[in-house]
């Protein structure tokens, strides 16, 4: 499934054009995306969370060469399904 | 930012949209993505990430506290990865 897949469920059916579906659909991805771009975590109800983990600088290891390396501190984006969806895909 | 939040910011952008109709279009993007994940299908929207579903086999574990045998059936989880896009706006 793309992105035009889920316009294509959208269209038509509160009687929205095509044009306005793929509107909303990048609306709620941006608005999504700044969100989380601020580090604020968005809670989807019967879909799951997404949040920005701060994660501290630490040493790690290039597995193919063994040489060690510095990790920088950094920001990550975890995304944890819903117990709803869970259960939904185990049924 | 919560899922009522995300409604009531994109009927504030689209007012020739109303706030109850935005509801149901809001939902049926949610659900449209639950259905094909159901499915067992891929979702890949450019710019943001991809989600995927694993089976994970099923296998024995043991309850911690009494340390019975349990079978643990084959499980369907699910895997967000975010897009380079995302990855590299999260991270500053």
């Amino acid at each position: 499934m793309t992105k035009a897949d889920i316009v294509e469920s959208v269209y038509g059916k509160v009687g929205i054009s095509q044009k306005e579906s793929a509107e909303i659909v990048e609306m709620v991805l941006d608005i999504v995306k700044k969100t989380l771009e601020e580090g604020e975590t968005v809670k989807i109800s019967g879909f799951g969370n997404f949040s920005v983990r701060k994660k501290r600088a630490r040493r790690g290891r290039n597995p193919q060469t063994g040489e060690e390396i510095e990790i920088t501190a950094r920001r990550v984006l975890t995304f944890k399904p819903s117990q709803v969806l869970k259960r939904a895909l185990n049924s | 930012m919560t899922k009522s939040e995300l409604i009531k910011l994109v009927s504030e952008k689209l007012t020739n949209i109303t706030k109850k109709d935005m509801k149901v279009i809001v939902d049926i993007i949610f659900d449209s993505m639950i259905d094909a994940l159901k499915s067992g299908e891929r979702i890949e929207i450019r710019g943001f990430g991809s989600f995927k579903i694993k089976d994970r086999d099923a296998r024995c574990g043991r309850n911690p506290k009494t340390g019975d045998l349990v079978s643990i059936p084959n499980t369907k989880t699910l895997y967000f990865k975010a897009g380079k896009e995302l990855k590299e706006r999260v991270d500053y």
